[in-house]
Parts: structure tokens; C-alpha cells; sequence
């Protein structure tokens, strides 16, 4: 397996109020051809931070991310990003949504029309395609969403809590579909979770973040064998652990929560 | 039981209810001399005036038109005609002169600071207070009347253009750029499409402006169009015409806004909570 997304020594602050605040510190991580990583913790450990900065949408302060050896300074087709509000142009149909990357690409007409097809087809929205976004459900939504990205054949796929929204049965019903996606495309993934349980579903690797500033607490493979089953024992016994490393996390959260709303 | 046919009927006869007892009173007013039909004549009359304005003043004379001229050569006709062509170039120009230049200002913070500040001027004067001007320029009829009308439709439209740019959800130009649009398309296919729902709300305050300046310009610097018209009555105290002339403006003003209603609707069909109207 070769590296695919390379991440060195990145920082990142934001000034927020006059307060610098340190949001990534010393991330280094080697993404490998075809994996499946997830970023797990608390809100505001900096995950979506990290995600953001792989797309091209904020760089690092310092430090590089390199995508196949060349450096990441901008967004760009070759990572597609699929958002937790959905982000599908609400003026354009279901197929329009999914076509608009091919029509800036300039494939030919025909072409995208066959693709969309097929793409509507598998994720089974070809009854959708003359709809408008607001006349379909939040999984609805997230399939087009996922289909608008899968039609530019980006290799990488950011995935911001794509499925943080959705209810229990949807969600498990998406995650599935991306793990047929992905085992069909072999894509590189990283999907941000603050799910533990989402997480050990669908990861090759976990990244556990730290609450502020963001860095790797742990990175723990996951080995067991696809499709995985929540209520095994093993399955049980990871949950366990991960959920003890989010906690001390999330509780760090809670405490700076209370210091900031009491203190000043 | 009522079954919800019925019910329909019921609510929309509701709605007549305080119309219709109105227009009794104000009949009986009149027709028992309470009040002088030279002040308030009676609703009969006002219609009779309606309909003698609208018909054709001659008689049909094949010799010097066709039927169909003839049938459209009512006072009321020519004027509503001469009053909705004002408005419609003038509300064109107005919308051609003041969308580009919102978009220009809703993207670009440079225009925008360069332009905000005469237009911060100009806004707050009322396009009425335009009028001795406009008359110094242009001189009397049509052209000072679309003069005023287009001060009157193009802050309303200005204004909503560079809220609607200004207000695009930045995850959509997120969504966009990862998907590779360059700026002009980011700019034609996102923002502008983001953007319509206030523009078109601009549209509808600026064509409810230009109705309004219309009628006070044909009172000061035209001689015909529905406002020129019923200020023309008021010098013979003709008060039925004077009403059913404001009549006629109200009904234009109700078919222009059912219009733009509908306008809308069609362009905004993507559009969240339309279908609730």
C-alpha cells in the first residue's frame, strides 16, 4: 500500500476575540491508498479543523498536508466532500445537483447523462431526479450529496459527520451503502464522527483527537473483519476503550465550558 | 355535516360579508340624500361612470376603424394603457441600471465601498421630491414621468441585489469550489441563483414604487394616464369619476402584484415554503 495523504507536523490557530487559539497542534499522519480513516472525539477537538485543511478550505499555519506527494493550497475536485448539512444546491433537481461537477469539467453531455443515470440508479434516487432538495428526507439528501461526489471519481472522499443528522436506521442504512462504495471504488476516506460506535462500524484506523488543543491522542487499528457486528463482543470491548479515551476528553471540554461561562 | 365543498363556498362568501354591507350603507347614504353625491355619489353611480369611461366615446364608424380599435378606444383604456407603459419601461430600466450593478457590489467589496456611500445619499430622498428636477430636464411628458419611475424602482431592486450576494450561505460556495467551479461559474450558477429570492423581492417593492410614482407623476407632468385623470375630474367635481378612476388604479396595481406573485412562484418553485402559498 502506498501513502496517499500525507500530513506533517501541521498547526493551526485562529484568533477568536483577541485569544489565540491553538485549534491543531502537531498532527502528523500517514493516509494510505484505500483507507478507511475516521477522526473521532469531542466537539471542538479540532477534527473538522483538520478535515477543512485537507480540502483546501483553510491551510495549516504551519506544517503541510500533501495529497500524492504535491501540497494541498486549495479545494478541488480531487477530494470530494460530503458536508453534514448536505450542502446540494437547492435551485437545481437532483440530477442537476449531481451533473454540476461534470458540466465545470466539461464532459460531454451525453456522457453525463449516462453517468448521473447510473450513479441515480445505484443509489437508487433515479425516481428523485426531476425533485427539488426540499422535497426530499435528510438520508434522501445525504445519497444525492454522496452521488455528487462519486460523479467527479474523486479518489479521496472528506466526509464532515455526514451522518450526524440522519435517525439510527437511516444512518445505518447509509453507512452500509459507503462501505459498499468504498470496497467498489476504493476510495481513501476520512469521515469526522463524534460517534464511537459509527466509528468502529466503518474505520480501517481511528484517530482519537484531544479537546483544545487538537492533537492524536491514539490512533487504534480496528481488525476486525467487514461486515462488523455492534453487538459482538469484540466489537464491545474497542467501544469500551475508545469510549474511555473520548470521555477524559469530553470531560476537559465540559470543564473549560464551565470555566469560560463562570470565569473572565 | 358540511362537506368541504361547501365549506369553500362558505369561507369565500365570508370574505364578501363586510364588502357588501359597506357598500350598502354607503348606497343608502347617497340615495336617501344623507350625504351630497356631489361629496360621496352613490356606488351605482361610480359604476355607471366606470362603464361609460371605459366604453368608446363615438359611435362604431367602419369607415374610420376596424371593430377591434374601436372597442379598445375608451378614455379608461388609453389611459391604464398610457399609466402600465410608464411603468413597465420605466421598471425595466430601473431593474437594468440596478441589477448589475448589486451584483457588482454584493461580490465585490471594492465597488462596493466605492459606491455605498453616494448611494446611502441618494436613497433616503423620495423619488417625488425628484419631480421639479426632472420637469427642469426633461421637460413635460413621458420622458420626466419614466424618469421618477426609474429613482422609484431602482434602490428597492439595488439594494435587495447586494443583500441577496451578500447574504449566499458560504457552504454552498464551499460545496462549489470543491467541486472545482471556477469564479464565473461560482458567480452565475451559485451565487446568482442563491441570490433570486431577494432580488425578486426587490423586483416586487420596486414595481410597487413605480406604481405609486406613476400616479403622482401623471398628476404633475403628463396630460393622460389614470392619474393625470382623476386629478383632471376633481377640476369638474367629478367625484364619480375621481372614484371609479382610483377603482381602476387599485385593480391595475392588484393585477400587477398577482403577476409578480406568480412570477415568483415560477422562479422560485426550489424554494422552501413557496407550496404554502
Amino acid at each position: 500500500m502506498s501513502t496517499h495523504i500525507q500530513i506533517n507536523k501541521v498547526h493551526k490557530t485562529f484568533s477568536a476575540d483577541g485569544r489565540e487559539v491553538v485549534a491543531l497542534s502537531d498532527i502528523n499522519l500517514e493516509i494510505n491508498q484505500g483507507e478507511f480513516i475516521c477522526l473521532l472525539g469531542p466537539s471542538g477537538c479540532g477534527k473538522s479543523t483538520l478535515l477543512n485543511a485537507v480540502a483546501g478550505f483553510s491551510l495549516p499555519t504551519t506544517g503541510s498536508i500533501l495529497v500524492n506527494g504535491g501540497p494541498v493550497l486549495q479545494p478541488g475536485p480531487d477530494r470530494g466532500m460530503v458536508f453534514q448539512e448536505y450542502a446540494l444546491f437547492p435551485w437545481m433537481t437532483v440530477a442537476e445537483n449531481v451533473s454540476f461537477g461534470l458540466e465545470i469539467k466539461k464532459m460531454p453531455k451525453v456522457q453525463i447523462r449516462e453517468k448521473v443515470g447510473a450513479l441515480l440508479e445505484m443509489l437508487n434516487l433515479q425516481d428523485f431526479r426531476d425533485r427539488y432538495p426540499k422535497d426530499l428526507s435528510g438520508g434522501m439528501r445525504q445519497r444525492v450529496a454522496i452521488a455528487r461526489v462519486l460523479a467527479l471519481d474523486s479518489p479521496i472522499l472528506l466526509m464532515d459527520e455526514p451522518f450526524g443528522a440522519l435517525d439510527s436506521l437511516t444512518r445505518r442504512n447509509l453507512q452500509d451503502e459507503l462501505l459498499r462504495i468504498w470496497t467498489e471504488f476504493k476510495k481513501t476516506i476520512i469521515f469526522v464522527t463524534h460517534s464511537i460506535e459509527e466509528s468502529i462500524y466503518l474505520a480501517d484506523r481511528i484517530v482519537v483527537m484531544t479537546y483544545r488543543p487538537g492533537t492524536i491522542k491514539k490512533i487504534v487499528s480496528v481488525g476486525m473483519q467487514r461486515p462488523r457486528d455492534p453487538s459482538s463482543v469484540d466489537f464491545n470491548n474497542l467501544k469500551k476503550e475508545l469510549s474511555l479515551l473520548v470521555m477524559e476528553e469530553q470531560s476537559r471540554h465540559n470543564q473549560e465550558e464551565i470555566l469560560t461561562s463562570t470565569g473572565d | 355535516m358540511k362537506n368541504p365543498l361547501q365549506e369553500k363556498i362558505i369561507g369565500k362568501l365570508q370574505g364578501f360579508l363586510v364588502p357588501i354591507a359597506l357598500l350598502a350603507l354607503w348606497q343608502w347614504l347617497s340615495t336617501m340624500a344623507i350625504v351630497n353625491p356631489q361629496i360621496l355619489p352613490a356606488p351605482t353611480a361610480v359604476l355607471a361612470k366606470w362603464w361609460e369611461y371605459l366604453l368608446p366615446y363615438e359611435a362604431f364608424d367602419p369607415a374610420k376603424s376596424s371593430y377591434l380599435v374601436w372597442m379598445f378606444s375608451g378614455e379608461l383604456i388609453h389611459d391604464s394603457y398610457a399609466s402600465l407603459y410608464r411603468v413597465v419601461v420605466g421598471f425595466m430600466v430601473g431593474a437594468a441600471l440596478a441589477l448589475p450593478l448589486g451584483l457588482l457590489m454584493g461580490a465585490s467589496d471594492r465597488i462596493y465601498k466605492l459606491f455605498n456611500p453616494l448611494i446611502q445619499v441618494f436613497r433616503p430622498i423620495p423619488p417625488i421630491a425628484f419631480i421639479p428636477l426632472s420637469i427642469l430636464w426633461f421637460g413635460l411628458g413621458n420622458p420626466p414621468a419614466i424618469f421618477l419611475i426609474v429613482i422609484g424602482a431602482f434602490f428597492p431592486i439595488l439594494m435587495n441585489t447586494i443583500a441577496g450576494v451578500r447574504h449566499v450561505d458560504s457552504i454552498y460556495i464551499r460545496a462549489a469550489r470543491s467541486l472545482g467551479a471556477s469564479q464565473t461559474t461560482l458567480f452565475l450558477r451559485v451565487m446568482l441563483p442563491a441570490a433570486t429570492p431577494y432580488i425578486l423581492t426587490g423586483a416586487r417593492i420596486g414595481v410597487g414604487t413605480a406604481f405609486i410614482v406613476v400616479i403622482v407623476a401623471e398628476m404633475i407632468a403628463v396630460n393622460n394616464g389614470l392619474g393625470y385623470r382623476i386629478l383632471e375630474a376633481r377640476e369638474f367635481f367629478w367625484s364619480d369619476k375621481i372614484i371609479a378612476g382610483m377603482f381602476t388604479i387599485g385593480l391595475l396595481g392588484l393585477a400587477i402584484d398577482t403577476g409578480m406573485n406568480r412570477l415568483n412562484n415560477h422562479l422560485l418553485k426550489w424554494h422552501r415554503g413557496i407550496e404554502s402559498k
